[in-house]
């Protein structure tokens, strides 16, 4: 495994907007591959579950965004820290036709997994010309 | 004037000062871009009370049964496996980030712990191990009494 990649990412700018809650947000690493009629896509996001994540896909910008509640131990002193709790948030440009009603999203054991389908091809429609 | 600068804080001007002073400058400008968080897989963060100790991992997709955890004393070895996606044939890989393969990792932790007590839990992606300290290494209050 190679050094440095391991490490989260931490956003250089959380986009243009700032956030109310002041906490850190990071890039979840990703894996996208494309099948030949859809593209799927997995994410790192520990912390977070189906209740806490958002994914939009607006024209073709898809958003993947993720709340962590920060893990917070009464009474105990913090002995060693190699990782901090805070959001995810990442957004990809599609270069492809999605089928937005077929989207599939699940999340596992903190890696999200999203199937997003490619639409079909438009049926060519062929007019018929009348003779006047 | 070649020298102008001779003395002027009092003592001769000398190259191998600078060259010093220089890889001085570089220390502390490297010392500055390292992080101290550590690079490797998984993340993990200690917390400690008088009591126990609570060992928590980010280890997103690895499956609790790949995950093997032991405990000796006051060492914590925490090794597991994590799938690489496989590609089928016709697939075109866009983005490959995730880290995948093997990973083993030991701490010391701070004090001896009751290995027959630890609980562990994975959710979220994220493992916590709490780990109660053993009854034999609690500090114990000695009580003074009074002569009467």
């Amino acid at each position: 495994m190679a050094e440095k990649e391991m490490q989260k990412r931490e956003a250089s700018s959380p986009v243009e907007t700032e956030r109310t809650k002041n906490m850190k947000v990071f890039i979840p690493r990703v894996d996208i591959c494309e099948t030949k009629d859809a593209i799927v896509l997995l994410a790192d996001m520990p912390g977070v579950d189906e209740k806490s994540i958002d994914i939009t896909l607006e024209k073709n910008v898809l958003t993947l965004s993720g709340r962590v509640e920060p893990d917070t131990h009464e009474g105990y002193r913090s002995a060693y820290v190699e990782y901090e709790a805070g959001d995810y948030e990442r957004a990809f440009t599609l270069s492809d036709e999605i089928d937005r009603d077929r989207i599939e999203a699940s999340v596992k054991n903190g890696v999200l997994k999203l199937t997003l389908p490619k639409a079909e091809p438009v049926k060519l429609r062929k007019i018929n010309v009348k003779s006047a | 004037m070649v020298w102008p600068e001779f003395g002027r804080y009092g003592r001769v001007w000398s190259p191998w000062r600078e060259m010093e002073r220089l890889q001085q400058d570089m220390n502390r400008l490297l010392s500055r871009e390292s992080t101290p968080y550590s690079t490797t897989f998984p993340a993990v963060n200690i917390w400690a009370s008088d009591q126990d100790v609570i060992v928590t991992a980010e280890v997103p997709g690895v499956d609790p049964e790949n995950l093997d955890i032991t405990v000796a004393e006051n060492v914590l070895k925490l090794t597991g496996s994590r799938k690489p996606e496989e590609l089928k044939p016709g697939e075109v890989s866009h983005r490959r980030e995730r880290v995948s393969g093997e990973f083993a990792r030991t701490f010391r932790l701070p004090y001896a712990v009751d290995s027959g007590k630890v609980y562990a839990s994975c959710e979220k992606g994220i493992l916590k191990v709490r780990l109660p300290r053993a009854e034999a290494d609690k500090p114990k209050k000695i009580a003074i009494k009074s002569q009467k």
